[in-house]
C-alpha cells in the first residue's frame, strides 16, 4: 500500500506530461489523495504497529521495501505530504507550459523524497534522493531567478560530488556490516562494528552534511533556494534537504548505544562546523539585502541546531531521547516554516515585483493578511513559543544539558579527528606550525576557561553556549526584513500590490495551521516517532 | 474538572486574542468587548481565589513527554500567595487599562481589533509568567510578553519610529534572553529540575562559582525584561506605543516581571544560592540603573519619556532590593509602583489626548484649571512616586531604604540620592505642565477627559493613596506573610523626608510655578548629554549595531563569498578545468606528436630493459 504514495505522484506527473492534463489541478488532486492515503497509513501504523510490518512491500521481484517503522519515517512523510499539497496549491507559474513543468517537477520531487523516507533498503534510500534531485536542477536551470545556469550547475556538481562521497560511505558501511537495510543493520550491530568506523563516519558526515549544507559545504544552498521557483524551493528546502539529517539520525538510532563508536571521533569537529552554520552563516544572513537570499541563508543557519541534536546524541552514546525528539520536531517545524516563507516570498514578489529589502515598505497596510502570515512564519522561524519551531529548538537545548553533571569535562575519543587536524597543522614546517600552535593554545585555553567558569562544561554544552547567540542573530535579520517589507511608509513598490488570491491564502493558511497546532501541542508528534 | 478552572487565566485571554484577530478583525467593537470581558473574567476569578475559594490542585499538562520526569517538559500552575496577589495586580491594572483604551483609542483609524488582540495576548503571556510552576514555562511567557510588547509598541507601524522601537525592544530583550536561557539550562544541570517547588534541596555540594554564574545568567533575563543597565535602551523608545500600553506593559507589569522572577527564584532556590558576588552584581546593576535613569529624567521634555525614565529608575530600586536579599521590600515596591505608575501613565495619556496628541511638557501649561480631575489624579500618583509621607510609595520606599541601611549603607545613600532626583524631576514635570499659562494652542483648548478615561484614573488614584497601608497591603502585597509597618519615625524617615524637601525646593526655585517658557537648565554641555541619553543609544547604534555587527557581518559575508564560494568552490572548478585543458592538449590529434611520444616511450623501455 505504501508504494502508492510514490506511484500516485509519478502517475500524475505522467498524466500531465503525456496526456497534457491541466498541470496544477492534477497536481493538487494527486497531492490531496496522497495526503489522505499517507495520513491513513501513518494512523494505521501507529494504531497497530504489527500491521505496519505488513506494509512492507516488494516491487517487481526486487527487494525495495517500504516501511513507516523507522524512527523518523512517519514524521518526515507527513512533512513531505503537507508541503507538497501547500506547494501545489500555492503554485504561481508564469504560463501554462511552465505550470505543467512545475507541477511535474514538484510531484517527482515529492515522490523521490517520500520514497527515500520510506525505504528500508539503504541503496533505495539513496537512489530515491538522487531521483528527487534531478527536477530541482532542471527547474533552477530553466525557471530560476538571477544567474540561473551557473547556480544550477554549481548545485549539480556540488551535490553530485556529495552523493558520490555518500555512496562510498554507505557502500563501505553496508559491505563491512553485511547488512543492506536499516533494520538488518540494527540487528547486525550486536555482532560487530565496521572495521574502519572513522573513515565511514567521515564519508557519511561529509556526504550527508553537504546535502544538508553543513558549513563549509553550504555555499550551494542559499543561491539555489533563492533562485528556484517557489514550489521547488519549498519542497527542497523544506523537505528534501532533511534527507541528510534523516539519514544520520536513522543510522545513529540503528547503531543504538554504539553510535558513539562510529561517529564519536568526528563529534568535536562536527561541533565546530555546526557553530559555523549558526554563527558564521548567521552573520552572512544578517548582511543579505534581498529577501530570497536572506531566507536561503537562514535555512542553512537553522540546520546547525539539528546538527547540534545529532552531536548531543553521539556525545551521550545514543542515550539521549530528548535530542532525537527535538530534532524530529525541529525538522518538521523548520520544513513547514521555511516552506511557508518561500511560498510567501513568491507571493510578495508577484505583488511588488521586487525582493530588494530596501525598496519595499508598508506592504502590511496594503495587504494586512500577507503581513500577518509572513509575521507568523517569521516569528515561528525565530523560535517564538506556541509555534512549532520553539518546541523543537527548546527540546534540543534541554537535551544538550539532559545528561550533564557539574564538574564533568569533555570526554575525548581515542582518535579525535579535530585533534588530528590540529596536530597536523601544528606539524607544518616553516614556522606556520608555530603560529597555529600559538593560536590553538590561546583558543583552547580561552574555551576551557569559559567551560570552567560554568562549572566544567563538556564540548556539547560549550558549543550550546555559543549556539544560543543564534537566537539573537535570527531575531535581528527576521525582524529587520519584516520591518523593511511590511512596516513604515508605503514604498513605491508596495503601491503596486493588489490583492491576494484565494489559493494564496489557502496554501499559506494550511501551513500556518500546522505550525500553530504543533507549536501548541508538540506532544501530538510523540506517537509519530518510533523511539524507545 | 473544577480543579482545572485556574487554567482559564491562560486559556481565556489566548482564545479571545485568537478570536479577535482571526474572526473579528473587521469588528473592533466586538473585539474590544470580548477583550474587556476576558480581562473582567480573569480579574473576578483572581478575586475569588484571593478570598479563599478553593478548587484543588490543577492538572499538569505534559507538553513534551520524555522518558525521565526531570527533563520532561510540562506546564503547571503555582497558586501560592506570591502568584495570586501578583495576578491581582496584573488583572486589576489590565482591566482598567482595557477600559481606558476605549476612550484613548476613540477616533484612531488603525486596526483596533489587532490592538485588543495584542492586549489579550499580553494578558495571557503575563499570566503565564506569574503562574508558571517551572522555569521552562516562565520562559514561554517571557518570550510571549516580548512578542506582545513588540506587537503593541509597533501598533502604529506606519510610523518608522514605532516600527524601529518595536524591533529594538524585541532584539534587546532577546539579548537578555540569551543569558536567561543559558541560566535555565544551568539550573537544570545544577538542580536537576526546573520546577520551582523541587529546587530547594539540590544545591548542596555545588561549587559557589557555578551558582554565581547560574544566578547571574538568570538575572540576564531580568536585565533585558526589566530594562536594567546596559539593556535599558529599549524602554524609553517603547513609548512610541499607545499610552495605555505603556501604562500596562512598560510601567506596571511586564517590566516588573524580572523582579518577580528573581524573587520567585530566591524563594524556591533559597537565598544561600545567591552568593555574595551574585548579590553585589545584582544590587550594583540596580543602583546604576536607578541613578542613571533619574539623572536623565531631569532633562526630558516629553511627558512619557520622563515617566519612562522614572520607571527605569524605580525598577533599578527594586532590583537593588533583590540584590540586597530584601525580596519582600522589592515586591512591596513593585506592587505600589504598579498602581501609581499606571495612574501616572494613564493620566499622561489623558493629558496627551486632551492636548491633541501633544507630548512636550513645554507646550502644555495651565492644565490644572482646564482638566482638574485628571490633574488631581496625576498629582496623587506623583505624591506616591516622590514618597510624600502617607502615600503608598512612601511606605514601600521606606521598606527598601530600611533594608539597605541594615545590609549595605552605600546602597542606602544611593537610594536617598535617587529619591532627591525623583522628587526634582516629577515636581518639574507637574509645575511646567499643569501650572502657569498655556504655552500652546492644544493646551489652551484642553478639556476634561471622557468618563471611560476618568473612571480608571480615579480607581488607580485611590489605590495610589491607600495601597501602602496595612489594611490593604497585608492582603494584597505579593509576598508571603507580608506585614506593612506603617509610620516609623527613625533615621530613615528623617533622611527621606529631607530628600523630599530638598528635591521639592530645588524644583520650585528653578522652575517657579510654571511661569517660565523654557528650561533654565538647558543649553549647556550636561543638559545636552542628558537629552542625548548620555550618548548610550548613539554608541549602541553607531558602535555596536552599525559598526561592529554590520561591519562584522559584511566581512564574514565577504570571506564567505570570496574564500569559500570563490577560492575553494570556484577554485576547484577552475583546477578541474585546467587539468582538463592540459589533458586535452595531449590528445591533439597530430600523428607526428603521437609517433614522437611513442618513439620516446619505446626508447625508455629499451633503456630500462638494457639496464
Amino acid at each position: 500500500m505504501l508504494i502508492w504514495l510514490i506511484l500516485i505522484p509519478v502517475i500524475a506527473a505522467a498524466l500531465i506530461g503525456l496526456l497534457r492534463t491541466p498541470g496544477r489541478l492534477t497536481a493538487i488532486t494527486a497531492a490531496a489523495v496522497m495526503l489522505v492515503l499517507g495520513v491513513g497509513a501513518i494512523l494505521c501504523s501507529i494504531l497497530c504497529p504489527e500491521c505496519s510490518k505488513a506494509c512492507l512491500s516488494t516491487v517487481c521481484g526486487t527487494k525495495i521495501q517500504f516501511t513507516l517503522g523507522l524512527p523518523f519515517s512517519k514524521i518526515m512523510v507527513l512533512l513531505a505530504l503537507l508541503v507538497t499539497l501547500a506547494a501545489t496549491i500555492g503554485m504561481k507559474a508564469p504560463n501554462k507550459d511552465a505550470e505543467r513543468s512545475w507541477s511535474i517537477s514538484s510531484l517527482l520531487l515529492s515522490a523521490g523524497a517520500i520514497g527515500a523516507f520510506m525505504s528500508d533498503n539503504i541503496i533505495a534510500f539513496y537512489g530515491f534522493h538522487e531521483l528527487a534531485l534531478i527536477p530541482t536542477f532542471i527547474m533552477i536551470g530553466c525557471y530560476g531567478r538571477g544567474d540561473r545556469r551557473s547556480i544550477a550547475w554549481t548545485a549539480t556538481v556540488y551535490l553530485g560530488l556529495a552523493s558520490m562521497v555518500l555512496l562510498a560511505g554507505l557502500l563501505l558501511l553496508c559491505t563491512q556490516m553485511n547488512a543492506w537495510t536499516f533494520t538488518a543493520l540494527k540487528t547486525s550491530v550486536a555482532s560487530g562494528m565496521p572495521s574502519t568506523p572513522c573513515l565511514i563516519a567521515g564519508l557519511l558526515i561529509v556526504g550527508f552534511g553537504t546535502l544538508v549544507s553543513l558549513f563549509p559545504f553550504h555555499t550551494w544552498a542559499a543561491p539555489a533556494y533563492a533562485s528556484a521557483p517557489a514550489p521547488i524551493a519549498m519542497l527542497h528546502a523544506g523537505v528534501l534537504k532533511k534527507f541528510g539529517l534523516y539519514g544520520l539520525f536513522t543510522l545513529a538510532e540503528a547503531f543504538g548505544s554504539r553510535c558513539g563508536e562510529l561517529f564519536g571521533s568526528w563529534n568535536n569537529l562536527l561541533l565546530l562546523l555546526l557553530l559555523g552554520n549558526i554563527l558564521w552563516v548567521g552573520y552572512v544572513t544578517v548582511s543579505q539585502t534581498r529577501l530570497d537570499d536572506m531566507l536561503g541563508n537562514s535555512s542553512v543557519m537553522h540546520m546547525g541546531y539539528i546538527f547540534l541534536a545529532f552531536a548531543a546524541v553521539i556525545a551521550d552514546k545514543g542515550n539521549n531521547i530528548l535530542a532525537y525528539q527535538g530534532a524530529a520536531v525541529l525538522m518538521l517545524a523548520h520544513g513547514l516554516t521555511i516552506a511557508m516563507l518561500f511560498l510567501l516570498t513568491g507571493q510578495i514578489e508577484s505583488q511588488t515585483r521586487t525582493l530588494e529589502l530596501d525598496s519595499m515598505g508598508g506592504l502590511a497596510r496594503k495587504l494586512p493578511l500577507l503581513g500577518f502570515l509572513f509575521g507568523l512564519a517569521g516569528m515561528a522561524s525565530i523560535g517564538l513559543p506556541l509555534l512549532a519551531n520553539f518546541a523543537g529548538e527548546y527540546t534540543i537545548f534541554v537535551s544538550c544539558f539532559a545528561n550533564w553533571k557539574t564538574g564533568a569535562t569533555a570526554a575525548t575519543a581515542g582518535c579525535d579527528v579535530l585533534t588530528c587536524c590540529i596536530n597536523w597543522l601544528n606539524a607544518l614546517p616553516w614556522g606556520i606550525g608555530c603560529v597555529f600552535t600559538w593560536m590553538f593554545n590561546g583558543i583552547s585555553s580561552g574555551l576551557s576557561a569559559i567551560a570552567s567558569v560554568f562549572g566544567g562544561l563538556g564540548a556539547v554544552q560549550l558549543t550550546l553556549v555559543f549556539a544560543l547567540w543564534g537566537l539573537v542573530i535570527s531575531a535581528i535579520y527576521m525582524l529587520r526584513a519584516f520591518r523593511n517589507i511590511f512596516e513604515s511608509e508605503i514604498g513605491h513598490t508596495s503601491e503596486r500590490a493588489t490583492k491576494l488570491s484565494c489559493a494564496d491564502i489557502i496554501s499559506a493558511g494550511f501551513l500556518a495551521l500546522f505550525i500553530v497546532l504543533f507549536g501548541i501541542a508538540p506532544q501530538l508528534l510523540k506517537p509519530l516517532m518510533n523511539l524507545i | 474538572m473544577i480543579q482545572n478552572l485556574p487554567w482559564l487565566f491562560l486559556v481565556l485571554p489566548l482564545l479571545v486574542a485568537a478570536i479577535d484577530w482571526v474572526i473579528f478583525h473587521k469588528c473592533p467593537k466586538t473585539a474590544a468587548t470580548l477583550s474587556i470581558l476576558s480581562a473582567l473574567g480573569t480579574f473576578a476569578l483572581c478575586i475569588a481565589y484571593l478570598t479563599g475559594w478553593q478548587t484543588g490542585t490543577a492538572d499538569i499538562y505534559t507538553w513534551m513527554p520524555t522518558g525521565s520526569a526531570a527533563t520532561s517538559l510540562h506546564l503547571g500552575l503555582t497558586m501560592d500567595e506570591l502568584a495570586m496577589r501578583m495576578m491581582l495586580v496584573v488583572t486589576g491594572i489590565g482591566l482598567l487599562v482595557h477600559i481606558f483604551s476605549i476612550g484613548y483609542m476613540k477616533g484612531d483609524n488603525s486596526n483596533l481589533s489587532r490592538y485588543f488582540a495584542g492586549l489579550s495576548i499580553f494578558m495571557f503571556s503575563m499570566s503565564t509568567i506569574v503562574l508558571a510552576d517551572n522555569l521552562a514555562m516562565t520562559f514561554i511567557g517571557w518570550e510571549m510578553v516580548g512578542f506582545s510588547s513588540y506587537l503593541l509598541i509597533g501598533h502604529w507601524f506606519h510610523k518608522a519610529s514605532a516600527a524601529d522601537a518595536a524591533k529594538k525592544a524585541f532584539i534587546t530583550n532577546r539579548v537578555g534572553d540569551f543569558g536567561f536561557l543559558l541560566g535555565i539550562l544551568l539550573t537544570l544541570g545544577v538542580f536537576g529540575t526546573l520546577t520551582f517547588d523541587k529546587m530547594g534541596t539540590a544545591a548542596a555540594g555545588v561549587a559557589p562559582c557555578l551558582l554565581t554564574v547560574t544566578v547571574i545568567c538568570l538575572f540576564c533575563g531580568a536585565i533585558g525584561k526589566s530594562a536594567q543597565f546596559p539593556l535599558h535602551v529599549w524602554l524609553p523608545d517603547a513609548m512610541e506605543g499607545p499610552t495605555p500600553v505603556s501604562a500596562l506593559i512598560h510601567a506596571a507589569t511586564m517590566v516588573a516581571a524580572g523582579v518577580y522572577m528573581m524573587v520567585r527564584l530566591q524563594i524556591s532556590m533559597g537565598t544561600e544560592v545567591f552568593t555574595e558576588t551574585a548579590r553585589m552584581v545584582i544590587a550594583t546593576v540596580g543602583a546604576i540603573t536607578a541613578v542613571m535613569a533619574a539623572i536623565i529624567a531631569t532633562q526630558q521634555d516629553d511627558i512619557k519619556r520622563v515617566l519612562a525614565y522614572s520607571t527605569l529608575s524605580q525598577l533599578g530600586y527594586m532590583v537593588m532590593a533583590v540584590g540586597l536579599l530584601a525580596g519582600e521590600a522589592a515586591m512591596f515596591h513593585l506592587y505600589t509602583h504598579a498602581w501609581f505608575k499606571a495612574l501616572l501613565f494613564l493620566g499622561a495619556g489623558a493629558v496627551i489626548v486632551c492636548c491633541h496628541h501633544e507630548q512636550d511638557i513645554w507646550k502644555m501649561g495651565g492644565l490644572a484649571r482646564r482638566m482638574p480631575v485628571t490633574v488631581l489624579c496625576f498629582l496623587m500618583g506623583t505624591f506616591a512616586l516622590i514618597a510624600v509621607p502617607g502615600f503608598s510609595g512612601f511606605f514601600s520606599k521606606e521598606a527598601i531604604l530600611d533594608a539597605a541601611v541594615v545590609k549595605h549603607p552605600t546602597f542606602f545613600w544611593i537610594g536617598v540620592g535617587v529619591a532627591v532626583l525623583t522628587t526634582f524631576y516629577m515636581t518639574r514635570l507637574c509645575l511646567v505642565a499643569f501650572f502657569g499659562p498655556a504655552r500652546a494652542h492644544g493646551a489652551a483648548e484642553a478639556r476634561e477627559a471622557s468618563p471611560s478615561m476618568l473612571l480608571p484614573l480615579l480607581a488607580l488614584a485611590v489605590m495610589a493613596i491607600i495601597s501602602g497601608y496595612g489594611f490593604v497591603a497585608d492582603y494584597l502585597v505579593p509576598a508571603k506573610g507580608f506585614h506593612a509597618h506603617g509610620f516609623h519615625f527613625g533615621f530613615t524617615f528623617y533622611v527621606s523626608l529631607g530628600a523630599l524637601v530638598l528635591g521639592l525646593l530645588a524644583a520650585v526655585v528653578i522652575y517657579g510655578f510654571g511661569k517660565r517658557s523654557a528650561d533654565p537648565l538647558s543649553n549647556n554641555f550636561i543638559s545636552t548629554a542628558l537629552r542625548k541619553r548620555l550618548y548610550i543609544d548613539a554608541i549602541y547604534d553607531k558602535g555596536l549595531v552599525g559598526g561592529l555587527q554590520q561591519c562584522g557581518a559584511h566581512i564574514i559575508e565577504f570571506i564567505d563569498s570570496a574564500l569559500i564560494r570563490g577560492l575553494l568552490v570556484q577554485g576547484s572548478a577552475w583546477l578541474v578545468r585546467c587539468i582538463g585543458v592540459l589533458l586535452s592538449r595531449i590528445q591533439c590529434g597530430s600523428l607526428r606528436a603521437y609517433s614522437c611520444v611513442a618513439g620516446l616511450g619505446l626508447l625508455i623501455i629499451i633503456v630500462l630493459i638494457a639496464l
